[in-house]
């Protein structure tokens, strides 16, 4: 094809998408990396000191998406009418080069070997009627013996900190006594523990429980990464979730990968390139390009390539594909079609703890990934035989900044009051003497759950907003009932005054209006059989082999951890295979 | 074919806050005088302290509604400031001159449809159109049922009032109570902590009554000091203290 622009085009420049154009540049590929948001630079937006600035940033949503161009819309239940989600509140897409990894906290595990097989591990320790008939539970298709390697190098790109348990079967140190065997030690030790999580660790510890410093993309001393990237040391200034690190001290694509890949002249990145669709030849079974507005001029462009990567946010992947007819929609009635199947969420509540009035939490001292968990509750690390749920959940102290509006937002409610006198009392009180315990926990697939076009609304292109269909299901609410009450115990040891415990109710519908997490999952998820996958255990989509799909989209159900990890390992593991198998021989690297 | 944007408005001038660049000012005497003065400062100081701020999108009307539910709904106590003192009514006033006010980045395509409220805000209206019409309803309502404005009536019927809005049960011509309220609560508590580069916060009373240190952004050495409180005061973005 001699009038091809690109050899890849790549749409989405977060994590997902600079792994995979560095990985295909370096293979010698060149490639078009398309970003619907504009350029983002720490030296001039994310600059000290009006990055230190809690209205600008978090509150008025500096680097999240814009609702105004495009949106979703949600419903509960599959007989409801879905209404569009105006306002951000319960999740953070970013926009903008960086995508939702400048503004991430920086949280960054390997996936559990469970997890990544779950229907197996489960049907062989409790059999195969435990799981509930209505749960669409999978297998990813890949183990973590695979993706170890994948998992390793990630974690040398985004310089992250952390404590091993084994290497190579050797125990190093204080790590996760459940954590899988590492090839290698992080990159940089582990990140120092706040008071809070100080307190924690010692208390879960007395306890029984396996305390560990969480895995953290926040560098504990200065870094050189592999691309010679360079990371300076995490000061704890409380600006991650929700900013662009002022010191460089947070790995993102901005910071971590972009540096190296814009030397190469094999590289383009456009910006303000708002993809519309993937072009389809006759056949529907290959892509000849996309097509792309440019926000700027309004101008339509369409760039041909022989390889289309798909690596926006998670359902953004999933409304193109719908868009673009790669693929068949899932019907949840009929129980056909893969894309918009598994849809799934992560099941979170954060209890809260108050110590003595001598004791100062200082909530503002803090980083995005650092913090001291339990994982004794977490994937199937306890048993489930007398519970009747699957799943589970790391409960963890992850003091990462909390800023002032953002406490005086959330505090009152639950019979205080949200707003007067005595709600100033418990302001003051809440925000110098607490803290905040998370059950941060999976969420299981199901047959009603998924992803759709919205028959009725448009973005501003023209084009029908995705539709998400989702609420909480008594599999995950018993899950987050059994892990939350196992937090009152430990607050007790930690010296409490008062425990605000915080669970999921039988019948409690999904909220739109109140932040739970950005770790969206599935939609187009990846196993070993197309009739329930949409992708194979590369990530290529089954229906068109030029085409891959790279994101927690591809997660068949919800793990307890933080997905970034997974997310860039399984880049890595795809990009290792295209290199190796698919570009000496175009095609489908799974027969069908 | 591109329609064009349907949520497109003309966007308001943002402008920076005269009070802001007063304090900016302020912050940075000791660098920017090549010979500290005080008199110079104390004139400035004076200046911040004593210039009457003029609401450019709020009526008077409106901004003595503003002025009273706002110090309701934030009082000042023993704990410190409170909303009319941290300058909150200000912040409102200037908050509504940004994109913000037109609520730029929240999808308002039709159709609007109402739904369950865990579904979150259906209404057509942007923060500028919430508060026009939000105040003026309640205005009307508060005359029809007390004869009198908000502002002129007691700090326990205030509360009352503001009980209800939350509650619920008054409804606001097309705009629920209780949405009306949470506009005015959330606006009502990000001027009273935000940097005071945008109005609010006077004098740091905010983040004084909370410990937090605003824009120091460095705790290498206050990661675990087993509890103690962390030592000095606030700064802000442009170098103010208290």
């Amino acid at each position: 094809m001699n009038t091809k622009n690109a050899d890849a085009i790549i749409v989405g420049a977060g994590w997902a998408g600079t792994i995979m154009a560095k990985e295909l540049t370096e293979a010698g590929l060149s490639v078009i990396l398309l970003e619907r948001g504009k350029e983002h630079t720490t030296a001039v937006e994310g600059a000290y000191p009006d990055s230190i600035d809690e209205l600008r940033g978090a509150v008025r949503k500096r680097l999240f998406q814009n609702l105004a161009k495009t949106t979703v819309t949600i419903r509960n239940t599959i007989d409801q009418t879905a209404l569009p989600y105006r306002q951000l509140a319960a999740f953070l897409p970013g926009e903008g080069v960086g995508g939702a990894g400048l503004h991430w906290s920086g949280v960054h595990f390997r996936a559990d070997p469970n997890d990544l097989r779950l229907r197996s591990a489960m049907e062989e320790r409790y059999g195969k009627k435990f799981i509930p008939k209505d749960m669409n539970l999978q297998d990813y298709g890949v183990t973590y013996e695979e993706l170890e390697p994948f998992f390793d190098k990630a974690e040398k790109v985004f310089g992250t900190s952390g404590t091993a348990y084994t290497v190579k079967g050797k125990v190093m140190g204080d790590g996760n006594v459940f954590a899988p065997d590492r090839s290698s030690d992080f990159p940089l030790p582990a990140m120092k523990d706040t008071f809070s999580a100080s307190t924690f660790r010692k208390a879960a510890k007395d306890a029984g429980y396996h305390p560990y410093s969480l895995p953290a993309a926040n560098a504990s001393q200065p870094y050189t990464n592999p691309y010679g990237c360079q990371m300076g040391p995490c000061n704890f200034c409380g600006y991650c979730s929700g900013y662009d690190c002022y010191l460089y001290s947070k790995a993102s694509p901005n910071v971590n990968i972009l540096p190296a890949l814009r030397q190469d002249k094999r590289f383009k990145i456009i910006a303000n390139a708002h993809v519309l669709r993937v072009d389809l030849d006759g056949s529907k079974t290959k892509a000849t390009g996309v097509t792309y507005l440019d926000t700027t001029t309004q101008k339509e462009t369409s760039l041909k390539a022989d390889l289309v990567i798909l690596s926006a946010f998670q359902f953004h992947n999933v409304h193109l594909m719908l868009l673009s007819g790669i693929g068949k929609p899932y019907d949840p009635v009929k129980n056909t079609g893969t894309i918009g199947r598994n849809f799934v969420y992560q099941t979170i509540t954060t209890s809260r703890v108050w110590l003595p009035e001598n004791s100062y939490t200082n909530q503002f001292v803090g980083a995005g990934g650092v913090g001291v968990a339990i994982d004794d509750f977490n994937s199937m690390n306890f048993d489930h035989g007398p519970l009747g749920f699957v799943g589970g959940s790391p409960v963890w102290v992850n003091q990462a900044g909390m800023k002032p509006i953002a406490a005086a937002l959330g505090t009152g409610g639950h019979g205080t009051p949200r707003w007067g006198a005595g709600y100033k009392d418990a302001l003051v009180d809440t925000y110098k003497h607490s803290l905040a315990i998370d059950a941060h926990g999976s969420n299981m697939a199901y047959r009603d759950v998924y992803l759709d076009l919205d028959p009725t609304w448009k973005d501003a292109y023209g084009l029908p907003l995705l539709r998400m269909t989702f609420t909480w299901k008594d599999n995950d609410i018993r899950m987050n009932q059994y892990v939350v009450n196992k937090i009152a115990p430990i607050a007790r040891a930690m010296g409490a005054t008062k425990v605000s415990l915080n669970h999921l109710e039988f019948g409690q519908p999904f909220d739109t209006r109140h932040y739970q997490t950005t770790h969206l999952g599935g939609g187009a998820i990846m196993g070993d059989n197309p009739q329930t996958s949409a992708l194979n255990r590369y990530l290529q989509s089954w229906d068109v082999s030029n085409v891959f799909v790279i994101g927690s989209n591809a997660f068949p159900q919800g793990m307890g951890y933080n997905p970034t990890g997974t997310v860039a390992a399984l880049a890595y593991w795809s990009a290792h295979h295209i290199r190796t198998i698919y570009l000496k021989s175009p095609g489908p690297m799974v027969q069908a | 074919m591109v329609k064009p944007d349907p949520t497109s408005t003309p966007k308001p001038r943002f402008t920076l806050p005269r009070r802001s660049v007063t304090s900016a000012l302020l912050g940075t005497t000791a660098f920017w005088l090549t010979q500290p003065s005080t008199s110079v400062s104390r004139a400035l100081a004076h200046e911040a302290a004593e210039a009457p701020y003029k609401p450019e999108f709020f009526t008077a009307e409106e901004y003595s509604f503003l002025t009273a539910a706002t110090e309701r709904l934030f009082p000042k106590d023993h704990n410190g400031p409170g909303a009319t003192e941290l300058g909150v009514p200000e912040f409102i006033d200037r908050q509504m001159q940004t994109p913000y006010g037109v609520g730029d980045n929240w999808y308002m395509s039709a159709p609007f449809q109402e739904g369950p409220a865990n579904l979150g805000y259906q209404l057509p209206l942007v923060p500028r159109a919430l508060y026009r019409r939000g105040i003026a309803a309640l205005e009307q309502y508060v005359l029809q049922h007390y004869g009198k404005n908000f502002a002129a009536l007691s700090a326990q019927t205030q509360d009352t009032i503001l009980t209800a809005l939350e509650g619920g049960s008054i409804q606001l011509h097309d705009i629920p109570g209780r949405t009306f309220f949470e506009q005015l609560r959330t606006n009502t508590l990000e001027g009273a902590f935000s940097d005071p580069l945008y109005g609010g916060n006077h004098n740091l009373g905010g983040w004084l009554m909370l410990g937090f240190p605003g824009a120091r952004a460095d705790f290498m050495d206050w990661v675990n000091q087993e509890g103690a409180a962390y030592p000095l005061p606030p700064v802000s973005i442009s170098g103010q203290t208290a």
